[in-house]
């Protein structure tokens, strides 16, 4: 599996990080070198062996639907770069 | 008396309980110790402040009696911990200002037993490194040097402000994270003690997450003794962690009895690497021979899959990086990048990102986005996750032929330069965790203890690997090992 620079800027993309272009052929040559070593996984036979979800075998504790937080909005918003009127603010997303 | 922020944990507690000193002196003499090494970059932000108002406090409960093991003892705090209204940045320009309003579980537990902060340690951005050299606040120093050598050593990572700072005296004792070896690779390269305990001990709740199946919070010390208090305090049970384990934590330091008669240790075949230094070889017989001298057997076994164990966490790491990290933004909490006009929000997030991630996060952010992106999943996440599933059965397999833990080296080499990885590929330094990765992915407690010095005067660690939920036998193997070894070496002062 070789990484081109379209599928590199593909991946900056996925990811919302901006790529100049110019970083592009360098950003795709370290994905080849990580990727080549993760290659090595190919030798193990896996048939049959189950992908591992948990290291401790449990079951997730459920609690009760009851409310146990909130009305903290001055806390959630306390370390927001831009929040007015109680709210988050972005820039415009709709037209 | 020695100089109070060069005591242990244990020490300390036990001048503070018969009155010998108080919170505040210990504090004070941290206090000045933190201020004389700048040089070391381990502190990234001091709270002397709230150190010596929780010292008095402190002292105020020593005297009325009600003094749990951590009370008034002086810690560092992993910058990776959200503490309440002190800066935690996970080591990364994109947490720059964030102040959390409320206090991570760990750093609760212990604040309740009156541990005393005073600041917060430098580490790898977001716990992503093994050198301290991707923080946004510029490298740890470690205070080792080789002998008449003054070349800058890195004191490993990702907790590597933790080890410095441990070794330096700048603290008793301090806390850390392990998600494939970032507390017991800096033990080893700085002569200190770190356990990372079984994935579930301790809550992760408010620990800022790398990758959520493997991250574990742990004590970095001066002693295995202090290691077993200080654990104590940090673990147990958190219903705001659903992968908390809802075990009642044992008493740690009453199980070091330095027992291990007919224990049985085994010493992995795969272990024994192509290149590996022969100090370290050498370093690990001595301690199977010493292990063997205080009654333990030694027996060989076979981990099968060990190879491998890098590549799977190259691949699961990074995924669930990409997935956690995708909370960063620039809208709830952090940076914002300045906008050109006409910007929109899909501009908002990626120029935020660039600018605030460090070349190393966004390197783990995008291969985890590739491995997990469709017509990928599945030949490298699921393989991934396949193979993980093999790594644990091998520790489970010697386990259940009879072994009790398992003995090995920390790290393939003593801590080496600042800069010397600069120009080598990633994988060079992913390397690093060869030895430490595997119990992270099987979600096992391992402790590293200092076990030696190399020829260059540089500390050497070795690792013990126990059972799950089984840290006060490993913790009681690793004081046994500690007192064979009887390592007292500290680094001379030059900072």
């Amino acid at each position: 599996m070789s990484i081109d620079q379209n599928t590199a800027a593909k991946v900056a993309k996925l990811a919302r990080i901006k790529v100049e272009d110019e970083a592009l052929p360098a950003l795709a040559t370290e994905f080849n070198n990580i990727l080549g070593f993760i290659e090595q996984l190919n030798e193990v036979d896996v048939e049959g062996v189950e992908p591992m979800t948990s290291v401790t075998p449990q079951r997730l504790k459920r609690r009760e639907d009851v409310v146990s937080d909130g009305n903290q909005q001055d806390k959630v918003l306390a370390n927001a770069p831009d929040a007015r009127e109680g709210f988050f603010a972005v820039p415009k997303v709709v037209e | 008396m020695t100089e109070l922020n060069k005591l242990g944990l244990a020490e300390a507690r036990d001048l503070l309980r018969k009155g010998e000193t108080t919170s505040v002196e210990l504090t004070e003499a941290c206090i000045g110790a933190i201020d004389a090494a700048d040089a070391l970059n381990a502190y990234v932000h001091k709270t002397p402040e709230i150190a010596l108002e929780r010292a008095r406090a402190a002292d105020e409960r020593l005297k009325s009696g009600d003094a749990p093991a951590m009370c008034g003892l002086p810690i560092g705090i992993k910058d990776v911990f959200c503490t309440e209204g002190v800066d935690s940045q996970a080591g990364s320009n994109i947490l720059k200002g964030f102040k959390p309003q409320y206090e991570s579980t760990v750093t609760q537990n212990l604040r309740d037993t009156g541990a005393v902060m005073l600041g917060k340690l430098n580490m790898d951005e977001f716990a992503m490194g093994s050198s301290n050299e991707s923080s946004c606040y510029g490298p740890v120093v470690n205070p080792w040097k080789r002998d008449g050598d003054d070349t800058q050593l890195t004191p490993g990572g990702s907790s590597g402000g933790s080890s410095a700072a441990v070794a330096a005296d700048l603290c008793l004792a301090a806390t850390g994270t392990d998600t494939g070896g970032s507390i017991r690779q800096p033990a080893a390269f700085t002569g200190t003690v770190g356990i990372k305990p079984t994935y579930g001990r301790c809550s992760r709740w408010g620990v800022v997450s790398y990758a959520s199946s493997l991250d574990q919070a742990g004590p970095m010390t001066k002693t295995v003794r202090d290691a077993a208090i200080m654990l104590g305090a940090m673990a147990g049970h958190d219903p705001k962690d659903s992968t908390s384990a809802d075990l009642a934590v044992p008493d740690f330091e009453a199980l070091l009895t330095g027992d291990i008669r007919g224990k049985k240790i085994g010493l992995p075949k795969e272990y024994r690497v192509d290149g590996m230094p022969e100090s370290i070889e050498k370093l690990w017989n001595e301690g199977a021979e010493k292990l063997k001298a205080a009654g333990a057997e030694i027996v060989e076994i076979s981990l099968p899959h060990t190879k491998y164990a890098l590549p799977a966490y190259y691949v699961i790491a990074p995924a669930e990086a990409s997935s956690n990290l995708a909370r960063y933004d620039g809208v709830r909490y952090g940076e914002r990048a300045t906008l050109d006009a006409g910007d929109g929000i899909t501009e908002m997030y990626e120029k935020s990102r660039a600018a605030g991630f460090g070349p190393e996060t966004q390197r783990r952010i995008m291969v985890g986005t590739y491995v997990l992106s469709a017509g990928f999943y599945d030949a490298y996440y699921n393989r991934a996750r396949r193979v993980r599933t093999l790594i644990k059965k091998d520790f489970e397999d010697a386990f259940a032929s009879g072994i009790d833990a398992i003995l090995a080296p920390v790290t393939p080499s003593a801590a080496f330069g600042l800069g010397d990885m600069a120009s080598a590929d990633p994988v060079e330094m992913y390397l690093q965790d060869v030895f430490s990765v595997t119990l992270n992915l099987a979600g096992l407690p391992g402790v590293a203890v200092p076990a030696g010095l190399n020829s260059q005067g540089l500390p050497l660690g070795l690792q013990l690997i126990g059972k799950p939920w089984e840290e006060g036998d490993l913790l009681n193997t690793a004081y046994a090992l500690e007192q064979a070894t009887g390592f007292v070496a500290k680094p001379s002062q030059w900072w």
